[in-house]
């Protein structure tokens, strides 16, 4: 068949291509049911083809995203496989031979821990060279336009050569506002008493205060040492801000690690010897805690109400959470409310401080509540102030405790506000579920590497494409119908309520697999079709009104609404089966961590749409090829149909009992 | 007896009044009969604030006597779990203006209460009093005609106090054998039924436990009864909302349950859902975790957990689905009772009936769904509802099952936002209605009591008021789409959210 051949070329294209068949892909959502299909494994992705003519449908992994393959013991039907992926799902393979099953744990466990930056997606498949398209892609986004939005350079900050080649920090980006009265000397020798060099450096300048959000790492003051250099520029930065008596320092770690790092001839600010500044701890744990808490979090079983509220509490993801959104409060309402501004530091000031920052700039500015305005931030206060991508996201097989999702705790906090303010963000979950996925997944350059100057010595912009234009284009997916740029929530500063009952768990990203969550209605898709609808009949009537006089029909010009998502397909849970209301609360535990591989339904595009999504020669084809021949990979729904069968019909098979 | 005998200061000037979400006001403070009323004259609110006295579940009162400051606050916590604060100048006036309130709030003279004097403009007495009868729901239910029949046997409250006049049960059992059936079932509500399932043509029915007692006792008309239910077709389910221990326990006082060998063909299912005081005390430890001032995420959870208000929505939720996968799927009859047969199996089949079916996920038949499966079946909302989680008064009857229905209807709407046809505010409306309010619906514990004080006559009907046009608009749902097809809930847990309704400073609310 069509797919065949396609695969096949792919075995040419790509040697060392695995096929292996008569695979069962076991969905513990329907009763253990399994579906018989060919396993094939490409430089890429794992490729899961169904044999069922009917359906053939595909399911796709992206190796970049694969967390873990664990191998249970051999059992009489086979060997079976287990593939856990970075964005928390779960798939279940039953492989009949076991030197098979071997083969493929081994090569997937090598082509999941790539050790080179070139074995990357982004690097290891070669993009079409049109060097131009290449070039806009990372012209897509302009730094420097942004710190003009905000009014920078002016009178109180400019622009300082300082880290040109990145003599003064290899860790910060080249191009650094300082406040205008920081001499080079004085930027120099406060670098020297900075962990890393990170000084002191303008990330954010409100305009309506003339307050700013400065950032930087913890200073090298152990018990007594002090710089006088580094004393003038927190002065400087408190004169950069007319009028204002004093500058906080927020400290984002609890203060006993701050404390316990003088001893290490590091810490925190004497409040002795910087006059007028005041010093605030956040209480932000490391990052080693907050990669525990993340693996418990992923961990929770959930049978009953105790056991998941217990788990959800002893995993202490939602106070960490907490603790950072409420690290953004106060930095937003010290720069808005009081007009003082803030000098961030954590220790080495690029993962809390990166939170802190960002949060603090989302809760401030409505621009970076905005599609391209989040783009922005991330690009300005992670990448391009050196957050350590490659070790956090373990792009490379590293040092395992180098991991921590700490841009995954940015990224939900801002999801937590937008469930606060519906209205105030020009982006859905999908959005944030889709740019926290190519974080880990490496498909396009922007967060390879550690710093900017790493990015440089790699030559990222010769050699891959950046991701923001392709989500930009893609914008149509990620828009929330219910933003209004208009609205009271939308404009000024957000105040959210950080009381403890405010935060919930992240249902969208971390329980994705719920046992038969069948994909709910959304109001969001549906309003969405209702706006197109209604564009549509707009477009319609102003085409009448324009023909109206001749009084001629024009059925020819008439196009096809869009239709709003019928009950079946787009209400799909309304189909699905009852849930297991008859075993009891304590019974055998649920597979609850079982389902589809592909997103839910409707929601952000499966590994495959987004993976070929045109760039890559070899995979365009695939994609093209795979369409035309009668699969329609790129509907995110087909992912879906694979694990909702049989059950759509009146009873499934189980449905004829009723334990006493 | 006159309100005027228990107000001692009826008017106080300079009053400060804190409320959530307001910039505290002065103004004057007012008692009267049923309201305490706020106004700030010069203010920029020309309307003055009023609280229902009855709202108020606990008030505390701390005073200053000193020569230069004489001076009182009073708290007040609603029974809708607002917290508002009342600062006085005087402390006399602060300790009558107290009294007053206590004694006020707490009158338990149904005729004396607000409803018999709200008179509003817009509605009149003479309008129907609720929206529909037994007889008019029968009558539009014209497939079950052949089978089923209205009977009037408890036209004067004798065969059952807590039962409406009406109740539809099969053809082919007479009243004779109803009311013998009735002397079995505590306080006699015999098996009846509430919903018919057009699809499979099986029905839920409810009632109260049978009296077997210790000597399994045995009643031939309500075993006939339950068989003409089932009616030739194999198998029905009696979902029973007790732990079979409990069940069998039940039978030392009297009550019992369904014996396999005299009810043939019924299947007996034990679900525990709890009630009662148990119900209350995870309301009132909910309502503590929501104003819990720690600010801390572990506490929280650890508290939320500890009330098990979540594991009581998962399980009324679980054995509304039980309900109506046996109809829908199974194609079975089901009877749902526990022991009264006036608390959980209410819960259950009103929620298996919104799972099921359209019709009661409109607005108007949401409402109707409450008026027959709570207000007219008999659910004791002056006993339940007499108190709500602030009180300090020693509890007899109270629980919160009507407020757990609406936080599992609430849960429902979150897993399908667009199948309901009326929205959160609506839900909030009718959780502060419940307790107190200005419309006679929720008054007296059965359609009897009803009967006798005169509800019908001289109160107005709440849900009339709300189907009214201007309400009706703001308590729709502006996305709902109509689904034919049965809304089956997810209950996982992290599929049932927390919803901070029952905090203490929850959105407001219309006040007046």
């Amino acid at each position: 068949t069509e797919n065949c051949k396609l695969y096949s070329r792919l075995l040419i294209l790509y040697p060392g291509y695995g096929v292996v068949e008569n695979v069962r892909l076991i969905d513990r959502t329907v009763s253990r049911k399994a579906t018989v299909g060919t396993l094939y494994l490409s430089a890429t992705h794992t490729i899961f083809v169904e044999n069922n003519p009917e359906t053939r449908k595909e399911t796709w992994v992206l190796h970049s995203l694969v967390a873990s393959v664990e191998r249970p013991p051999t059992t009489p039907s086979g060997s079976h496989l287990v593939i856990r992926t970075k964005n928390f799902q779960v798939l279940e393979l039953l492989v009949p031979q076991e030197r098979d099953a071997t083969d493929i744990h081994a090569s997937l466990a090598r082509l999941s821990r790539p050790e080179k930056y070139s074995e990357l997606y982004c690097l290891s498949i070669n993009p079409t060279a049109n060097k131009e398209e290449r070039e806009e892609s990372w012209s897509f986004l302009d730094l420097q336009a942004d710190y003009r939005r905000m009014g920078v350079p002016n009178n109180l900050w400019v622009g300082t050569p300082a880290n040109s080649e990145y003599r003064v920090c290899d860790t910060y980006p080249s191009e650094l506002f300082v406040p205008k009265s920081a001499t080079p000397p004085v930027i120099v020798g406060s670098s020297k008493f900075r962990s890393r060099g990170r000084f002191p450096v303008l990330t954010y300048f409100h305009q309506d205060t003339l307050a700013s959000i400065c950032r930087c790492s913890q200073p090298l003051s152990g018990f007594s040492a002090r710089s006088q250099e580094d004393e003038q520029m927190m002065q400087a930065i408190m004169k950069a801000n007319p009028g204002s008596e004093y500058i906080y320092v927020v400290d984002t770690r609890p203060k006993l690690n701050a404390m316990a790092n003088r001893a290490a001839g590091k810490g925190y600010e004497n409040e002795d010897h910087y006059t007028n500044i005041k010093l605030q701890f956040i209480g932000i744990e490391n990052i080693h805690v907050m990669r525990n808490s993340q693996q418990k979090i992923i961990d929770i079983k959930t049978p009953s109400m105790g056991d998941f509220l217990w788990g959800l509490e002893s995993s202490g993801w939602l106070k960490h959470i907490k603790a950072v959104l409420d690290a953004g409060v106060f930095i937003a309402k010290a720069v808005a409310e009081e007009g003082v501004s803030v000098v961030v530091h954590c220790s080495d000031g690029w993962d809390r401080t990166a939170q802190a920052c960002s949060l603090a700039s989302v809760l401030l500015d409505p621009y970076y509540r905005t599609m391209k305005g989040l783009m922005l931030l991330i690009e300005r206060d992670w990448v391009s102030f050196g957050h350590k991508f490659s070790h956090r996201y373990n792009h490379l097989d590293g040092d395992p405790k180098e991991v921590s999702p700490v841009i995954d705790q940015f990224v939900e906090c801002v999801w937590q506000l937008s469930e606060q303010f519906p209205c105030a963000f020009e982006f859905n979950e999908r959005f944030l579920i889709q740019l926290r996925r190519h974080v880990y997944s490496c498909q396009y350059g922007n967060f390879l590497g550690n710093s900017q100057k790493e990015r440089r010595d790699m030559r990222l912009r010769e050699r891959t494409y950046s991701l923001w234009p392709q989500l930009w284009k893609d914008r149509a997916q990620y828009v929330n119908p219910l933003y209004r740029a208009d609205h009271t929530q939308t404009q000024g500063m957000l105040r959210p309520n950080t009381t403890p009952y405010c935060f919930k768990m992240w249902k969208g990203m971390y329980n994705r697999l719920e046992k038969s969550a069948p994909p709910r209605h959304s109001p969001a898709d549906l309003l969405t079709a209702v706006r197109e609808e209604t564009q549509q009949l707009e477009q319609e009537l102003t085409n009448h009104q324009e023909v109206a006089p001749r009084g001629t029909a024009h059925s020819g010009t008439k196009q096809e609404r869009p239709g709003r998502p019928a009950p079946s397909t787009g209400d799909g849970s309304v189909d699905s089966p009852p849930h297991d209301y008859r075993s009891t609360q304590r019974g055998p535990p649920d597979p609850a961590m079982t389902l589809p591989l592909g997103p839910p339904k409707g929601s952000d595009p499966d590994d495959l749409s987004s993976a070929c999504s045109d760039i890559e020669s070899g995979v365009i084809d695939l994609s093209s090829r795979s369409s035309s021949g009668g699969d329609d990979c790129k509907d995110p729904e087909s992912d879906e149909a694979i694990y909702c069968p049989a059950w759509s019909g009146t009873r499934g098979p189980d449905t004829g009992r009723l334990p006493c | 007896m006159e309100f005027s005998e228990h107000i001692k200061t009826a008017n106080v000037e300079d009053v400060v009044l804190r409320r959530p979400f307001y910039q505290p006001t002065k103004g004057t403070l007012c008692v009267t009969g049923h309201h305490l009323i706020f106004s700030n004259r010069g203010g920029d609110s020309a309307r003055p604030f009023l609280l229902l006295l009855r709202n108020i579940d606990a008030i505390e009162k701390s005073v200053e006597n000193l020569p230069s400051v004489s001076s009182g606050t009073i708290t007040l916590k609603c029974k809708d779990l607002c917290v508002l604060q009342l600062d006085i100048p005087g402390m006399e006036e602060c300790l009558n203006i107290a009294s007053s309130i206590e004694s006020l709030s707490s009158l338990e003279t149904v005729s004396e209460m607000y409803p018999f004097f709200y008179r509003p403009p817009f509605l009149s007495l003479q309008d129907q009093w609720g929206l529909s009868s037994t007889e008019q729901h029968y009558a539009q239910m014209k497939e079950i005609h052949d089978g089923w029949r209205v009977s009037q046997v408890n036209r004067d409250y004798s065969v059952s106090p807590s039962y409406p006049p009406a109740v539809i049960v099969p053809h082919s059992i007479d009243d004779e054998t109803l009311v013998k059936a009735a002397r079995f079932r505590q306080g006699g509500r015999f098996p009846v039924l509430c919903y018919y399932h057009r699809e499979t043509g099986t029905v839920i029915m409810r009632s109260s436990q049978p009296l077997s007692g210790a000597n399994r006792k045995r009643c031939r008309e309500d075993e006939l009864l339950l068989q003409a239910v089932i009616d030739g077709s194999e198998l029905g389910y009696i979902i029973d909302t007790r732990s079979s221990q409990q069940a069998q326990q039940a039978r030392m006082t009297g009550g019992g349950f369904e014996s396999k060998s005299c009810y043939r063909g019924w299947k007996r299912l034990h679900r525990q859902l709890e009630k009662g005081k148990v119900l209350q005390e995870s309301l009132i430890k909910l309502v503590e975790a929501c104003g819990d001032q720690s600010h801390s995420v572990d506490r929280w959870l650890s508290k939320l957990e500890n009330s098990k208000w979540l594991s009581h929505v998962q399980t009324a939720l679980s054995t509304a689905g039980l309900v109506a996968e046996c109809v829908e799927r199974d194609g079975h009859s089901v009877l749902v009772h526990g022991s009264e047969g006036t608390d959980t199996s209410l819960l259950v089949s009103s929620l298996a009936q919104l799972i099921l079916d359209p019709d009661s996920r409109t607005l108007a038949g949401f409402l109707g769904l409450l008026e027959r499966e709570w207000v007219q079946a008999g659910h004791p909302f002056q006993q339940r509802c007499a108190h709500s989680a602030y009180s300090h008064v020693r509890l007899r009857h109270e629980a919160p099952v009507f407020v757990l229905l609406l936080d599992c209807v609430w849960q429902l709407a979150r897993q399908f936002p667009l199948a309901m046809g009326f929205s959160e505010p609506l839900l909030l409306r009718l959780a502060k209605e419940v307790y107190a309010s200005d419309y006679g619906t929720f008054l007296c514990n059965s359609d009897q009591e009803r009967c006798v004080t005169g509800v019908k006559e001289r109160t107005h009907c709440l849900f009339q008021s709300l189907l009214r046009a201007n309400e009706r608009q703001h308590y729709s749902n502006p996305l709902y789409e109509r689904t034919e097809l049965a809304i089956w809930p997810s209950i996982q847990p992290p599929s049932l959210q927390w919803t901070c309704a029952f905090s203490p400073i929850q959105w407001p609310f219309d006040m007046c």
